[in-house]
């Protein structure tokens, strides 16, 4: 299972492909394929997005869902999509708090 | 401090309009990322993980106090309140907006700052000394000598696209505070039997994936000779350093490949053919040094009453003077270290209201000098003895009394995986389990000097190499794993730490310094023996057996 990220060209977030070829903020909303032919729709859904300028950096990143969450398999994505884990106050999971 | 002329601050000026109109090329599309990517990074502006993240020089880590707010002011304006101090003397923020780092560099220009030569492969911003000027054992105050390399360096033609990024530092004493033998080029200001200034110049140190101590390449280079000699290092290595595979283009390499006295008669044959060429006129070191004029310090007694009244009466006060205060070279005034390690807060972070606090009281009590350390603290270098309580009280107060300069929990760390996107394993949290368990002051103070440096990646910009304990966190098959080191030092005792065999998980790490701490103190020689020279004396075998034979 995948989910395609990327960085956001005018402010630098964390963005994930979600509905409809948009691109949402929090990785809940992100869209999960499991199969190539799903990973190939996104992978345009992201090359035209860098192309348009939205986003920088865009990649497939491997994930697991458990109980519809939806958990990245890395230490490194788990970070992105949370903040920071010194400082709980701060990225997405301060956002999620408030 | 050095204040820009009129050319200094046209550059800058410039470059802040040539960025604004790059940034709004890439917004519009006329440039695409790879295109951007080298002109951002030659701003200082890099892409980390959770956001862009801007990196500011401080030229040789010296700060006025209204720089300083500046550093404040956009941590307020664009970023998320705070600003990280990096172990290059220079600060970085975490969370700027690309659309909003024009008007962050235009900001800063206005107080002389930048964030040119803080990325790419260009010689970068000149670390120093952080007690420059005030050190009693100084042979002179070594940052006129980093201003004139800086303006040598700053956009010098030749030098813009080197083989790979290159780190000058500059000593002036027999301590060495900034880990001259790591860099590049260190360089010691020393005064030769005739009594006249020159260099003593160190070559191919660094850190990474391929730690080296610097060799010293020349004992005496004479001051006029500054420029010409170290171009001809800088040329040499330009001309033969490889291109080929970046994990082999330091100069470090290209030193270790030749052999130190094949690379230095290169530099030799060059310096001889070019020398004179880059002039250094008397009048011109004249002008710069008028810049670094000591502050007119008062007339003060070498013992002040009221500051060991105070010692007496606040063994709090006490233990922050025993670790944080340091001999000045003006009677009656000390050099004032600023802990940014308090307990819970990221080694190196400081929030904007610290950093106005701190500038305020340079203002106040210290002729408005502030500098930073590579070991991520802050300094009061100019601070009358009658002073340094109520500046203590004004630091404690905003969670910055934090008395444990040099002791266990004065920990270097680098951002590590919570926010750099080459790391490959936290570091932060580490840092702040390993102070947690040692939150103790009287255990610190039993354990004295001892310096931990922790890396997230093999970069190390922690400087785990040379941490009397080094850790470096690694990534074994997607999990964080920290590996331990010993015996490492930056000092002018220039060590490499070994390792000390498999590494710990995170649950691991911290029980595992403890136990190397633990197995120093029962294996010193008395109290005086530090942890390094215990080390030294008794070598890996019983930490080794400490750590791994009990599993």
């Amino acid at each position: 299972m995948k989910v395609f990220t990327a960085n956001r060209l005018s402010d630098g977030a964390v963005v994930y492909i979600g509905d409809g070829e948009t691109w949402v903020e929090t990785l809940d909303a992100a869209r999960v394929v499991t199969d190539a032919e799903g990973e190939a729709a996104l992978d345009a859904t992201a090359k035209a997005a860098v192309k348009a300028r939205l986003v920088v950096g865009a990649y497939p990143m491997p994930v697991t869902v458990e109980d519809g969450t939806i958990r990245p398999d890395s230490v490194r994505e788990r970070i992105r999509a949370a903040g920071p884990s010194n400082r709980t106050d701060l990225g997405k999971q301060a956002e999620m708090g408030r | 401090m050095y204040r820009y002329d009129e050319f200094d601050q046209t550059a800058v000026n410039e470059r802040v309009v040539q960025f604004r109109g790059q940034v709004e090329r890439r917004l519009k599309g006329l440039m695409t990322e790879e295109q951007f990517k080298p002109l951002r990074l030659m701003n200082g502006l890099y892409l980390q993980l959770h956001a862009y993240m801007l990196r500011v020089a401080i030229p040789y880590g010296t700060l006025s106090s209204a720089q300083m707010r500046m550093l404040a002011h956009v941590a307020r304006k664009y970023d998320k309140g705070y600003g990280h101090f990096t172990t290059r003397q220079n600060i970085q923020y975490n969370w700027p907006r690309l659309v909003d780092t024009p008007a962050i560099l235009e900001d800063l220009a206005t107080v002389q700052m930048h964030g040119i030569q803080t990325s790419g492969n260009c010689i970068r911003n000149v670390t120093s000394d952080p007690f420059a000027g005030a050190a009693a054992d100084e042979v002179e105050d070594p940052r006129p000598w980093c201003e004139i390399i800086r303006q040598w360096s700053t956009f010098h033609p030749e030098f813009m696209y080197l083989p790979r990024k290159f780190k000058i530092a500059v000593v002036a004493s027999e301590r060495d505070r900034a880990a001259i033998k790591l860099h590049d080029i260190g360089i010691r200001v020393v005064r030769n039997e005739a009594g006249e200034t020159g260099f003593e110049f160190w070559i191919g140190g660094g850190m990474g994936r391929t730690p080296i101590i610097a060799k010293k390449i020349k004992d005496f280079v004479p001051k006029a000779d500054l420029l010409d000699y170290a171009t001809a290092c800088l040329r040499v290595y330009n001309a033969l350093g490889r291109r080929d595979n970046i994990y082999k283009a330091r100069i470090k390499i290209l030193v270790h490949e030749m052999g130190l006295d094949k690379f230095a008669e290169a530099v030799e044959a060059e310096f001889a053919r070019t020398r004179g060429t880059v002039k250094l006129p008397e009048a011109e070191i004249a002008r710069i040094q008028a810049y670094f004029a000591l502050p007119a310090f008062a007339d003060l007694p070498a013992r002040s009453t009221a500051f060991e009244a105070r010692k007496f009466e606040d063994r709090a006060f006490r233990d922050f003077v025993r670790t944080n205060v340091r001999a000045h070279k003006a009677p009656g005034h000390a050099i004032v270290s600023i802990s940014l390690k308090a307990d819970g807060v990221a080694p190196g972070d400081a929030s904007a209201e610290q950093m106005d606090l701190v500038a305020d009281l340079a203002e106040r009590y210290a002729h408005g000098e502030i500098r930073v350390t590579h070991e991520q603290n802050l300094v009061l270098p100019h601070v009358p003895l009658d002073d340094v309580y109520d500046v203590w009280t004004a630091l404690k107060a905003a969670g910055l009394g934090t008395a444990n300069i040099g002791l266990v929990s004065d920990i270097i760390c680098c951002p590590g995986l919570d926010y750099c996107d080459l790391a490959n394993a936290r570091s932060i949290p580490v840092a702040e389990a390993i102070q947690r368990r040692f939150a103790d002051l009287e255990r610190q103070h039993a354990i004295g000097d001892l310096k931990i440096k922790m890396s997230g990646c093999i970069n190390a910009c922690g400087h785990h190499h040379v941490g009397h304990i080094g850790i470096l966190g690694v990534d074994k098959h997607g999990q964080e794993l920290y590996q331990l080191q010993l015996g490492g030092s930056g000092a002018e005792d220039a060590s490499l730490a070994k390792l000390t065999g498999a590494g710990f998980p995170p649950d691991r790490i911290v029980d595992a310094v403890e136990t190397v701490v633990e197995t120093y103190l029962s294996l010193r020689d008395g109290d005086d023996e530090s942890f390094l020279a215990c080390y030294r004396r008794v070598g890996m075998a019983p930490f080794k057996a400490a750590l791994y034979e009990a599993r």
